[in-house]
């Protein structure tokens, strides 16, 4: 058979997986759309934006207190990871000797795929009574965001050095001859030219961040108010769900569903401006 | 290279109707005796575990059970839309045309951190903690340390039954941690000294026992256990039941008498509830 009969005999199934990935997506969102129609169809959006608080048993669904702490969380979270897990790229791709390196970069690799409930679990366990002998009730939007960061490092640090080894190496070898040194060719060569790429790894923490579930549930307090303070209980977007999807039924569970569209299209939107940032300069990483 | 497409399509529609009739067939040989159950969300989780069991024992029997409320349950047993109703309370004295048959009962209990000092509580005392009236233990002679509120999400049974004895509406608890399952709420109040929490009793006794830094705290003068939910010595308790009206189908018969009896004790306690005295 010649090389262009194979090409043709798989193109067909490549296609349909292509064509799988993206319909799940379009189901996901068609399915959530559906499920949260009850309430979204009614005019009962506006319950959602109605500064009422969230007791759904009796009728009222004020969902920004929890959108802003998801994005409080969030953005908290990758302001303590993006320098760690920069730091930490840096460090394997300049300064680590290759076999401290292959061994860094296998235990980063082992951390980010380590499943997120250990962390919750210490952060309950460990995490939560050390901040509650200091300032009750210990679980707080800063324990969040301590162990979301913690969460999140490993992927920051692995996109970013990825983004830093895609730096041409005849722009580091030109920047050597001009005599400049290492610091300085990092701080200004390698991380300028992979600065895109670094703001898609930030984008991708991001979302996992925002997207975590029972980590923030076990940690978080999960008291539903806008955040006022470090030490003050907050509740999530996706813990809101999973804490009470189990029972909820007719609009509390249409209720539900809409803050998961809603979480969907924020997560959507992160990963978007990832792709985008990435288009549109043409920088390296 | 369309033979393929064609042979890939006909495959397909091969499966999808090799499914269909593998999910179809059984479902019509088996149809003959169906049994219908409807009602509490409470109930429902366990009343599915004894019917997945009693349809093992049983086969030929098909039973379908349907959430609603306890209201639906009543509704549904009296109109004979269902079989069988679950609802999560004893019926009240307009509701005396049903028959219940309690299959378990469902009893919560406040918890505290086992280095607390505090022994006994009032229902007064509960009700200005969890609204927030009194916000440090030593206004109720304990150590001076603020009081953490631990209090369960929207939805959830126990919440429902707590609020219904305390008489308060959710908005008017004043929370500092909320929490989804029991198992959750034993860890916040074994990590952090100064919280009160609820949780079902079974689960707080059992926990307890293993040595997990909880207590029960006498309540109004009453004593969490499973032993007094069991005797309806308990106040903050409630029997879950299986309601049914006038005669009713063999099946039926059968069923309950099996759900009421020490072959299902193990699943009642799965739910964290307190079994029946055989």
């Amino acid at each position: 058979m010649s090389r262009s009969n194979i090409d043709r005999l798989i193109e067909p199934p490549l296609r349909l997986a292509g064509f799988v990935c993206a319909a799940i997506l379009l189901l996901i969102l068609l399915f959530l759309m559906k499920e949260a129609a009850p309430v979204l169809s009614s005019g009962g959006w506006r319950l959602f934006v109605a500064d009422t608080g969230w007791y759904p048993m009796e009728g009222l669904f004020g969902i920004l207190p929890m959108l802003v702490a998801s994005l409080v969380v969030m953005l908290g979270a990758i302001v303590l990871a993006a320098p760690i897990g920069l730091g930490c790229a840096i460090f394997l791709q300049y300064y680590a000797p290759p076999v401290l390196a292959k061994a860094f970069r296998l235990l980063l690799s082992l951390l980010a795929g380590m499943p997120s409930v250990v962390l919750g679990l210490w952060g309950l366990t460990v995490l939560v009574p050390l901040i509650s002998g200091w300032q009750p009730p210990g679980t707080s939007l800063l324990t969040a965001i301590i162990v979301l960061a913690l969460m999140v490092v490993p992927t920051m640090a692995l996109a970013s050095a990825s983004a830093l080894s895609s730096v041409p190496d005849s722009l580091m070898n030109g920047a050597a001859a001009l005599g400049l040194t290492l610091r300085a060719r990092i701080c200004f060569i390698a991380l300028s030219a992979a600065r895109t790429g670094i703001r898609s790894a930030a984008l991708l923490s991001m979302a996992r961040a925002i997207g975590e579930t029972m980590v923030v549930l076990m940690v978080a307090g999960n008291v539903v108010q806008y955040p006022s303070g470090l030490f003050e209980p907050v509740r999530v977007l996706t813990a809101n769900i999973a804490l009470e999807m189990a029972y909820a039924t007719d609009l509390h569970r249409a209720g539900l569903f809409a803050s998961g569209l809603l979480l969907t299209l924020i997560v959507l939107a992160l990963a978007w401006m990832a792709a985008r940032s990435g288009r549109r300069d043409t920088q390296y990483g | 290279m369309l033979h393929i497409i064609r042979d890939i399509q006909a495959s397909i529609r091969n499966l999808v109707m090799s499914a269909f009739l593998a999910v179809a067939i059984p479902q019509i040989a088996i149809a003959a005796e169906h049994l219908s159950i409807t009602g509490s969300s409470t109930v429902a989780p366990l009343a599915l575990e004894i019917a997945k069991r009693f349809e093992k024992l049983n086969p030929g029997i098909r039973i379908d059970v349907q959430t609603g409320g306890s209201s639906r349950g009543i509704n549904d047993a009296r109109r004979g839309l269902a079989d069988i109703g679950m609802v999560s309370r004893a019926l009240k004295d307009s509701e005396k045309d049903l028959t219940a048959h309690t299959i378990a009962t469902d009893g919560i209990g406040i918890i505290l951190h086992s280095d607390n000092p505090v022994t006994h509580l009032s229902d007064d005392q509960i009700r200005a903690i969890y609204t927030g009236k009194i916000r440090n233990w030593r206004e109720l002679g304990g150590a001076d340390r603020a009081i953490t509120v631990v209090n369960k999400a929207e939805g959830r049974s126990t919440l429902e039954l707590f609020l219904h004895y305390f008489g308060l509406r959710n908005s008017q608890i004043k929370a500092s941690v909320i929490i989804g399952d029991n198992q959750q709420g034993i860890k916040t109040v074994a990590g952090n000294p100064g919280a009160i929490g609820y949780v079902s009793i079974g689960t707080a006794e059992y926990e307890e026992q293993r040595g997990v830094s909880i207590k029960r705290p006498i309540v109004n003068g009453a004593e969490a256990s499973i032993a007094s939910v069991r005797a309806g010595d308990f106040p903050l308790s409630r029997p879950l039941n299986l309601v049914t009206r006038g005669e009713i189908s063999e099946w039926a018969k059968r069923f309950i008498l099996f759900a009421q009896s020490a072959e299902v004790d193990d699943l009642v306690e799965g739910q964290f509830f307190v079994s029946q005295q055989h």
